[in-house]
C-alpha cells in the first residue's frame, strides 16, 4: 500500500481549550477530501475539574485512512498535548517515533505541578519522539496583532493555530474550515477574522518549518456520493426517534432515569418535543419503564433507556410488558459491571440478562447495533418488531458505541423502512393475527373496552386464568410468537474469506474491531470468515448450516463468553471463546493474536488426535 | 361532553367479583359505579389502573378500560398514560401496601408532579391478599401473622405524606358511608390535578372492624367531622362540639359555648390541612372530606407533533455535514 494505511491523531488539553471543536473540523475536512474517518471524543470524568489537572483533560481522537476503517485507532501517530496533564494522560499511547506537538507556553513549572508530575516525565523519553514545542500563545497573539481584541479573547484563537498546522501536516485543504469559521462567527466578525488568521498562520508555520509530513499523507477512499455527516450512536438514536414519531404520526414517550452512560440519550431527546418525542425524567428506573408501559397501553410509541444497574431494576416491568404484550423498546447502553462496576467503561456483559433476566418464562427479542450510524437503523427495526409483534424489544448498545462517531450518509426519509401502526384491528384484545400478534386496542375507543394485567390470560378476551393447561399453552404461544420474528430477517451475511475453515463470530459494537482483525489476518495469509450477529433473540434461521461449513468457530465478545456458551448449547458446536473484560473495546492487535493462538491450538489438537488415532 | 345519559349498568360487567363476602371493597366499587354515570363520560373514556393487592382487582369489575399492573407501580404506569393521553380520565386504584410501601416513591412523585389522575388509596391497615401481614399503616400494637406480639413501628400517616409531597387535592372517606364517599370521589374527579383520596376500608378477614369505632353509622356523628369549606368543623349528633385551633394544634371545644372564628374549615390553607391530618382517633374525631385543595400547573405532554418529514430531514443535516462528490473525477 502506498504511503500509510491509517493515521491516528489525538488532540488533548484542558476542557476549555476547544479540542472538540478542532477535532470535529479536522474530521469533516478529512472526510470531505475522501478519507474514511472514525472519531472518539473523550470528555473528562470529573464535572468541574480544576484547569491544568489530569481530571480536567478533554480529548478528541481521530483515525483517518485511505481505505475503509472501523475503529478510532489504538496507537497514536500524532499527539497534540496542550498542557502537562494532557501529556501525562496520553503519552503512553503515542507510538515510538510518533509526532508530539506541545504548547511550550503551558509547560511551565506551575503547569507540571498541577499535573502532579515533574518535567522529567517528558525529558526522560523525549528522544523517542519527534517533538514540536511551540509557544502557542505568543504565536497566536502575534498572528492577530492587527486585530483589536482583548488579550483574553485573542488567546482563545489558539486552537485554530493547531488546526492550521495539522491541516498542512496531513495535506488537507483549509477551505472548509475557513468557511466554517466565517459561518460560526458571522455575528462576531472580529473574532472570526482572528480565528481565520490564526488558522492560516498555523498552516504557514508548518509549511515554513517544512515539517516532515510524508508519514501522514494518505490516499483517498471511494465513498459513495451523497450528503454525509459525522454521527455518534447517541445522536443516531435521537434522530431515529424523531423520524419514527413524525413518519408514523404517533407521539412517543422517552423515559429514563439519569445513569451513565445512557443519560446522553435523555439529553438528546430533551430537544425533540416538537417532533413528537416527549421526555419524562422519571423518579427511578422502574418508574421510567412503567411510564412507557402506560404510554404504550395508551397507543403511543415508547422507549426507555438505561445502563448497568438500571437494567436489573427494570426486569419485573419487562415481564409485565411481555405478559400484556405491549410494544415498547428498552435501550441498554451497556457498561462494565457487576454492580456499579466501571460506569464509564464499555462491555457486552448484559447479553444474558437481556435474554433471560426475568422470572417465569418471559421471552423477548434482543437486537444489537454494530456501529454508531447503525444505531439509527437498529432503533427503527426495534420499533418495527415491537409494533408488528406486540412485544417489548431490548436494544443493546454500549458505552463505546454511544460516543464514537463515523460518517453517516444522510438518508432520504422516504427510503427508510418505517413501521406501520394499526389500532383496534380485532374486536378482542387477544385475538391474534397470522404472526400471533395481538390487537393493539386503545383506551378511548368505543366497543373495544378490555382489561389487561400481569396475571395469566385465557382466550381472545384475555380473561384472568389459573388453569394449568391454559398456562402451558400460553407459555408456548408467547415463545412461538417471538421465535417467529426470525422469518423477517434479511439473509445472514458472511464477510471476510467465506471459504475459509475458520469462522469468527461477534455481535454489537465490536464489529469494527472484528472486521479489521479479519482483514489483517487475511492480509497475513490466514483466511477467516466473519459472521456478525445483529439479532441475538431469536437467532437467525439457518445458522446450523453456516456452522457446518467451518472447522473452527471462534466467538469474540467483551464479556466472559456469553454468546459463545449460548451457541455451544443451542447448536452443539465446539465454539471457542475469545473474550475480554477490561472495560475497553477490542484492540485489533489483541484479536489477531488471540485468533492465531486459538488456531494454532486447534491444529496441535488435531495433530495429536491424528497421531493417536 | 356527549348528551347520552348513562346508568350504573353501563359501568358494570359480568365478571364474577371475587372479594371476600363483607369486604369494604364492594362498597367502594358500588360508589364508583354510582358516580360514573353522573360524570357524563362514556365508559371508554375512563381507565382504571391498579397495582397489586385486593384492591388491584377492581378494574376487572368495571366496564371501562383497565390495567392491573404490578406491585406499587400503578401510579408510574398511570403517569405515562395520562401524560400522553390527556383526553382520558384515569383512576389509580391502590392499597396501603401498594402505595405506601413498595410504591411509595412513585406515589410521592405522582403527587409532586401533579399528574391529573385520581388516586384512590384503599387503606385497610393490613396485607390482605398475602393473608394477613402488617402493613405500613398498621397501628402500633396490631397483632398480625408477622407481628404476633403487636406492631412496634409507627405507622405512615398517608394524608400528611401526601400533603408533604405537594399533593394538590387531599381527602379522606370511609367505605361505610357510601353517600359521602361518592361526594368526595366526585370532587376528586372535578379537581384539575392529582387527587389523593384515602378511603378507610374494612378487611373483615384480617383486620375486622378496624374502623368501626368511628366509621359505622352509629358512631359517625360523634366520632367524625364532615369537612365543608368555610363551615365550622362541628361534630356530635347535636353539633355540641367543634374543632378549634390553639397555637399550633387543634383541640375540641364545646361548640354551644365557644364560637371561635378559627373553627372554619379552609381547604386552601396548607398548614390547616396539616393540622387536621395530624390528629388521630380516638383522641380526636376523624375528619372526613376534602382536607386540602390547591390549583396548580398540571403535568402533561399535550404538545402535538409540529414538525414535518422535511423538518426531520433538516434535523438530520443540523450538525456539520458535507457533500461527498466523485473524487475520481477530480484526482
Amino acid at each position: 500500500m502506498s504511503m500509510v494505511d491509517a493515521i491516528v491523531i489525538r488532540f488533548t488539553g484542558d476542557s476549555g481549550d476547544g479540542v472538540q471543536l478542532i477535532g470535529e473540523q479536522l474530521t469533516i475536512t478529512a472526510a470531505l477530501s475522501g478519507r474514511d474517518v472514525r472519531s472518539r471524543p473523550d470528555f473528562p470524568a470529573e464535572i468541574r475539574a480544576p484547569s491544568g489537572t489530569v481530571a480536567g483533560v478533554s480529548g478528541f481522537q481521530l483515525a483517518m485512512a485511505e481505505q475503509a476503517i472501523f475503529t478510532a485507532g489504538e496507537t497514536l501517530d500524532v499527539l497534540v498535548a496542550l498542557n502537562p496533564a494532557a501529556l501525562r494522560k496520553s503519552l503512553e499511547y503515542l507510538k515510538i517515533g510518533g509526532l508530539l506537538i506541545i504548547n511550550e507556553d503551558s509547560f511551565q513549572d506551575k503547569d507540571w505541578q498541577k499535573a502532579g508530575i515533574s518535567s522529567e516525565f517528558l525529558s526522560k523519553t523525549v528522544e523517542q519522539y519527534q517533538v514540536i514545542a511551540l509557544p502557542l500563545i505568543s504565536l497566536t497573539l502575534r498572528a492577530i496583532e492587527s486585530i483589536k481584541l482583548s488579550n483574553t479573547q485573542a488567546k482563545k484563537a489558539k486552537n485554530f493555530y493547531i488546526l492550521g498546522l495539522v491541516l498542512w501536516l496531513f495535506d488537507l485543504p483549509s477551505e472548509s474550515c475557513i468557511s466554517f469559521i466565517k459561518n460560526k462567527f458571522s455575528t462576531n466578525k472580529e473574532m472570526g477574522r482572528a480565528n481565520e488568521m490564526t488558522l492560516l498562520a498555523g498552516y504557514n508555520y508548518a509549511m515554513t518549518l517544512e515539517l516532515s509530513r510524508q508519514d501522514f499523507i494518505l490516499g483517498h477512499v471511494d465513498r459513495e456520493q451523497g450528503l454525509y455527516r459525522q454521527i455518534t450512536g447517541v445522536e443516531a438514536v435521537g434522530l431515529a426517534l424523531a423520524a419514527l414519531a413524525v413518519t408514523t404520526n404517533t407521539r412517543m414517550l422517552v423515559s429514563g432515569y439519569p445513569i451513565t452512560p445512557s443519560s446522553a440519550i435523555l439529553h438528546e431527546c430533551a430537544r425533540l418535543a416538537e417532533y413528537g418525542v416527549q421526555l419524562l425524567q422519571a423518579e427511578d428506573e422502574i418508574a421510567a419503564i412503567c411510564a412507557c408501559i402506560g404510554a404504550a397501553f395508551g397507543g403511543c410509541l415508547a422507549l426507555s433507556c438505561t445502563s448497568g444497574p438500571g437494567l436489573d431494576l427494570k426486569s419485573e416491568s419487562l415481564g409485565l410488558a411481555v405478559m400484556t404484550e405491549l410494544p415498547l423498546v428498552l435501550l441498554d447502553v451497556q457498561r462494565a459491571g457487576a454492580s456499579t462496576g466501571l460506569p464509564t467503561k464499555t462491555g457486552q456483559s448484559d447479553l444474558r440478562q437481556a435474554l433471560y433476566g426475568r422470572h417465569g418464562e418471559a421471552p423477548l427479542p434482543v437486537i444489537a447495533a454494530c456501529s454508531p450510524a447503525d444505531c439509527f437503523d437498529t432503533v427503527i427495526e426495534a420499533f418495527t418488531i415491537a409494533i408488528k409483534y406486540m412485544t417489548p424489544v431490548i436494544v443493546l448498545m454500549d458505552a463505546s458505541l454511544a460516543n464514537a462517531a463515523e460518517p453517516w450518509k444522510i438518508p432520504d426519509l422516504a427510503s427508510c423502512d418505517m413501521p406501520s401502526i394499526e389500532y383496534n384491528r380485532f374486536p378482542k384484545p387477544y385475538q391474534r393475527d397470522e404472526h400471533l400478534a395481538r390487537s393493539w386496542n386503545t383506551p378511548g375507543s368505543q366497543g373495544f373496552i378490555h382489561q389487561i394485567g400481569g396475571l395469566e390470560k385465557q382466550g381472545e378476551d384475555g380473561h384472568v386464568s389459573y388453569d394449568a393447561e391454559n398456562h402451558q399453552k400460553m407459555v408456548g404461544l408467547r415463545a412461538q410468537k417471538i421465535a417467529g420474528i426470525a422469518h423477517d430477517y434479511s439473509e445472514t451475511v458472511l464477510e471476510g474469506d467465506v471459504n475459509a475453515s475458520v469462522l469468527l463470530i461477534g455481535w454489537g459494537s465490536t464489529y469494527g474491531s472484528l472486521k479489521s482483525a479479519v482483514n489483517r489476518c487475511i492480509e497475513e495469509g490466514l483466511p477467516i470468515a466473519l459472521l456478525h450477529l445483529r439479532h441475538l433473540n431469536p437467532l437467525p434461521l439457518g445458522l446450523k448450516n453456516v456452522f457446518n461449513h467451518y472447522d473452527t468457530i471462534l466467538v469474540a465478545e467483551l464479556n466472559s463468553g456469553q454468546l459463545c456458551q449460548l451457541l455451544r448449547a443451542d447448536y452443539l458446536i465446539n465454539a471457542q471463546s475469545v473474550n475480554q473484560c477490561d472495560g475497553q473495546p477490542f484492540a485489533v492487535s489483541f484479536l489477531v493474536k488471540a485468533i492465531k493462538e486459538r488456531i494454532l491450538k486447534e491444529e496441535i489438537n488435531h495433530e495429536h488426535n491424528y497421531l493417536h488415532a | 361532553m356527549s348528551t347520552t345519559t348513562y346508568t350504573r349498568e353501563d359501568f358494570s360487567n359480568n365478571t364474577e367479583v371475587r372479594w371476600c363476602p363483607g369486604c369494604g371493597d364492594y362498597a367502594i366499587l358500588m360508589a364508583l359505579q354510582r358516580l360514573l354515570p353522573d360524570l357524563g363520560l362514556a365508559p371508554e373514556q375512563h381507565v382504571f389502573v391498579s397495582g397489586i393487592g385486593c384492591a388491584g382487582r377492581l378494574p376487572y369489575y368495571m366496564n371501562a378500560y383497565g390495567f392491573h399492573t404490578i406491585h406499587g407501580r400503578a401510579t408510574a404506569v398511570a403517569t405515562g398514560l395520562k401524560a400522553m393521553r390527556d383526553d382520558l380520565t384515569v383512576w389509580v386504584i391502590t392499597g396501603d401496601g401498594d402505595a405506601l410501601s413498595i410504591g411509595g416513591n412513585h406515589l410521592i412523585h405522582c403527587l409532586r408532579r401533579n399528574v391529573n389522575v385520581n388516586i384512590l388509596l384503599f387503606n385497610n391497615q393490613v396485607y390482605g391478599l398475602t393473608k394477613g401481614q402488617f402493613s405500613p399503616t398498621s397501628q402500633k400494637g396490631q397483632v398480625t401473622k408477622t407481628s404476633p406480639n403487636g406492631v412496634t413501628n409507627e405507622p405512615v400517616n398517608p394524608l400528611m405524606l401526601a400533603l408533604a409531597a405537594g399533593a394538590s387535592f387531599v381527602a379522606r372517606a370511609v367505605d361505610k358511608d357510601p353517600v359521602h364517599l361518592t361526594q368526595v370521589l366526585k370532587k376528586a374527579y372535578e379537581h384539575p390535578g392529582c387527587s389523593f383520596v384515602e378511603i378507610y376500608q374494612d378487611c373483615n378477614i384480617f383486620n375486622n372492624g378496624a374502623f368501626d369505632g368511628f366509621a359505622v353509622k352509629a358512631n359517625r356523628a360523634d366520632k367524625t367531622v364532615v369537612l365543608e369549606e368555610g363551615k365550622p368543623m362541628v361534630f356530635g349528633a347535636e353539633k355540641q362540639w367543634a374543632l378549634a385551633q390553639n397555637a399550633d394544634s387543634l383541640h375540641a371545644i364545646d361548640y354551644q359555648k365557644e364560637r371561635e372564628p378559627q373553627c372554619l374549615h379552609q381547604p386552601g390553607n396548607f398548614m390547616a390541612a396539616m393540622r387536621l391530618a395530624r390528629i388521630s382517633y380516638p383522641d380526636f374525631p376523624v375528619p372526613l372530606g376534602v382536607y386540602y385543595q390547591q390549583q396548580r400547573e398540571i403535568y402533561t405532554f399535550s404538545t402535538a407533533i409540529q414538525k414535518s418529514k422535511s423538518d426531520v430531514e433538516d434535523l438530520f443535516k443540523a450538525r456539520a455535514s458535507w457533500k461527498q462528490v466523485d473524487l475520481k473525477a477530480i484526482f
